[in-house]
């Protein structure tokens, strides 16, 4: 039977054919559905982990108890994991061991446009690369495969346009493996360095087999079209060349990105006048040809940054274009912005108010850096709020702590926030930490975290209670606001950033978009009190608006939530 | 069959993912390759989102560029006009006459451009506009506008009803059913 599948949801299917027992994910876009489909197969164990690193040793730990295990996260996430991931290289596995790392060029949804292949290079581990649903679902299947014949960790690279398109799966039958003998081994698992250093010697011999195995094995295709242009490439990127040069070249598509082969490329290149390497982002299989004496044309044409697609490849190369029509006036962009009825919406216009140096974070609540809230100087990464906070206020002294806060979420906080409150109590700055706990991950889609009293099959789980574990972290003065009053909130926030000592204040309120909150009607505007001042614009709410000189809500969007009310002096906004 | 290019264009949190479900499932029910390429993550709040969906004997890239859209359906005016370079000459533009003013207008920085519809008729370009929003409500529920413009351009990719009446059990849950059903009519009828 033929499904149409996310990339995602493939990989998932495959996780499920190839008999896998163990999934430990924390959600990134674009990676999250891989752990969220899996979920769904009772055969297979799925959970969300606080975060990345913790999230890949559980499944490290899974496959040395001899289980098929998976983790999934996005490019930034591997920057977390890997720690556990550089040193399991040199282990190996006992049951196969699966990562799938997203990249996002293009940054849809993402901080940097980093290249995970680096990782995989640097840690010296298997990576292959898919390029529809189809192939997610099968390499999957030949990692496991992998990991297991070669004693490695095996990462499967994706990207936006592979994980979030659908195309045709042939679905197949489980096929269970069970779950192998553990048997102690501390010459393979400990890694003292009188272990390491053999340990090291066998990784390198390893990857000389996996050279070896990468000439000949069909993950790495050869389409000779007996054209005197040859093409190496590979993932998304040989959709946009296939369609872009159909047949009038000849394509290398490599399945297998580290290591890369030596001789296919050799004998591929020796056929062709000239070769082209189209790859997004960083110029690995560029370098790797050089390196091994191919001249190739690549970053030259292409460059470092973004997406590449068939157009550009079309107009690099056949020098095609296009023909375009355009509306002909100005179009006004359209950015995200926080949701009618977002609870972090008052707590931003309070800092705003406020104008305090606000040291941001990674989740929905990012978008408290755009007009007109524009009430966040710093985001880094996940948790690097908190943390450089402290820093902030060490560089600047007791003034800056009583104009400065953290802003954070409370997956986020989850994720790597904590670390960072017991540095501020233990190296004491008189910071303020402010929790958003909308009791969800909101900017990846809502899936649950440990705070939230669920887990990730929906089950009731054990819930951690924030405050309590904000003065165990060593924070005495602990305060809840609830951020659909703001001159309350705004209040508490002066309060505490006048405290001599540290202080973390939980703003909570579930994310509006949560099925379980209900919504009021939406709000009406009273035509005879309205006079057009648009005070109410400043919070940057997207259902309100002015036309013809009078505030309009659009009945479609608004939630009832009555932050707008507190912004209109004239009382013109009811119920 | 060369392959054929359908661009589904609207404002975050519009529904956009179920449309292009939609029209993906009558596509592989016809026997075509079929590729769907969506956005998740930040764009999905309240940003200008799009979605592509593409279909012939095999399908490369999943993505849809600049002149390449066979038809654009967009679920709000002023996306209709953002995305209009990506119609191929000669497509067909399926637009909902809602309006939803994005923050720079909100906050007066910029201005919503008038009589979009009207303008881009000029061009000489086949736009079908339908008060999505207003059918939808006839139907039972604002959100299901998407459905309406669904209705409308079945009529315009010449598979039976049938067809897409099947596609709709298979991606509308059970209790949602009678009024997708509807609002599919009404978007059929206004086609």
């Amino acid at each position: 039977m033929k499904k149409l599948m996310l990339g995602n949801e493939a990989f998932a299917r495959g996780l499920y054919e190839a008999g896998c027992n163990v999934a430990s994910s924390y959600p990134g876009t674009p990676s999250t559905e891989i752990t969220e489909a899996v979920a769904k197969y009772d055969e297979v164990y799925a959970e969300w982990a606080p975060n990345e690193k913790v999230a890949m040793e559980v499944a490290i730990g899974a496959a040395i108890g001899g289980a098929r295990a998976f983790c999934a996260m996005k490019h930034v996430g591997l920057n977390v994991a890997a720690d556990p991931l550089y040193t399991c290289s040199y282990t190996g596995v006992n049951g196969g061991l699966v990562i799938a790392v997203a990249d996002d060029p293009g940054m849809h949804s993402s901080q940097n446009e980093q290249d995970s292949r680096h990782h995989a290079i640097a840690s010296k581990v298997l990576m292959l690369e898919p390029s529809d649903s189809s192939e997610c679902k099968e390499f999957v299947k030949k990692g496991f495969e992998l990991s297991e014949e070669f004693d490695t960790p095996v990462i499967v690279r994706l990207s936006t346009r592979v994980s979030h398109s659908q195309s045709a799966v042939e679905l197949c039958d489980r096929e269970e493996v069970g779950v192998k003998p553990y048997v102690k081994n501390a010459q393979k698992y400990v890694t003292l360095p009188a272990h390491a250093r053999p340990l090291h010697v066998k990784v390198e011999e390893r990857t000389k087999k996996l050279v070896t195995y990468s000439e000949t094995c069909d993950l790495n295709k050869v389409i000779d079209n007996g054209s005197e242009i040859g093409v190496i490439t590979s993932g998304i990127s040989y959709q946009y060349a296939r369609e872009a040069l159909g047949d009038k070249v000849n394509f290398l598509k490599l399945g297998i990105v580290n290591p890369l082969p030596v001789d296919i490329i050799k004998n591929f290149a020796k056929k062709c006048k000239t070769v082209y390497v189209i790859e997004e982002l960083d110029d690995i299989i560029e370098t790797h040809c050089k390196k091994i004496g191919v001249n190739v044309i690549g970053k030259e044409i292409f460059g470092f940054i973004g997406e590449l697609s068939q157009t550009i490849i079309a107009e690099k190369l056949l020098g095609t274009k296009n023909d375009v029509q355009a509306f002909g006036e100005d179009v006004p962009v359209r950015p995200p912005v926080m949701c009618a009825g977002c609870p972090h919406r008052g707590l931003f216009y309070d800092l705003k108010k406020l104008g305090v140096m606000v040291s941001g974070d990674i989740g929905c609540y990012t978008l408290g850096a755009a007009a007109p809230l524009a009430a966040m100087d710093t985001t880094i990464c996940m948790g690097a709020s908190v943390s450089g906070l402290h820093g902030f206020n060490k560089a600047r002294g007791a003034e800056a702590e009583k104009s400065s806060v953290a802003v954070i979420g409370d997956s986020t906080f989850m994720h790597s926030g904590i670390t960072g409150l017991v540095n501020i109590a233990y190296n004491s700055t008189n910071s303020t930490v402010i929790i958003l706990d909308n009791s969800i991950t909101g900017m990846t889609g809502h899936q649950q975290n440990p705070t939230t009293g669920k887990n990730l099959k929906g089950d009731p789980a054990a819930a951690v209670n924030l405050e309590e574990l904000c003065k165990a972290c060593g924070i005495k003065s602990v305060r809840v606001v609830d951020p659909y009053k703001m001159a309350e909130t705004e209040a508490v926030i002066k309060e505490e950033l006048q405290k001599e000592e540290p202080s973390v204040i939980i703003s909570r309120r579930p994310c509006a978009l949560l099925k379980y909150v209900k919504h009021k009607p939406a709000l009406k505007v009273d035509n005879d009190k309205c006079v057009g001042c648009k005070q109410c614009l400043k919070i940057g709410c997207p259902a309100l608006s002015i036309h013809d000189g009078k505030c309009v809500i659009d009945h479609t969007q608004c939630v009832g939530c009555g932050i707008c009310t507190e912004m209109c002096k004239l009382g013109a906004i009811t119920e | 069959m060369e392959t054929k290019s359908i661009m589904i264009v609207g404002v975050g949190g519009q529904g956009s993912l179920l449309a292009s479900r939609l029209i993906g499932n009558v596509l592989l029910s016809q026997g075509f390759d079929v590729k769907v390429s969506e956005v998740h993550g930040m764009s999905q709040r309240g940003g200008s989102v799009v979605t592509y969906v593409k279909y012939g004997d095999e399908v490369y890239s999943p993505v849809i560029e600049k002149g390449e859209a066979d038809i654009i359906i967009s679920f709000e005016q002023l996306e209709a006009a953002r995305w209009l370079p990506f119609l191929k000459k000669g497509g067909s533009l399926v637009t909902s006459t809602q309006q939803i003013d994005p923050m720079p207008v909100i906050t007066g920085v910029a201005k919503y451009p008038e009589n979009i519809i009207g303008k881009i008729s000029e061009k000489g370009i086949d736009v079908t506009a339908v008060d999505a929003l207003s059918l939808a409500e006839e139907a039972g529920n604002s959100k299901a506008s998407n459905v309406v413009l669904m209705g409308v351009v079945s009529t315009k990719m010449g598979f039976s009803e049938d067809v897409w009446q099947n596609a709709l059990v298979e991606c509308v849950p059970e209790k949602f059913l009678e009024l997708n059903k509807k609002a599919f009519a009404l978007g059929r009828n206004a086609g």
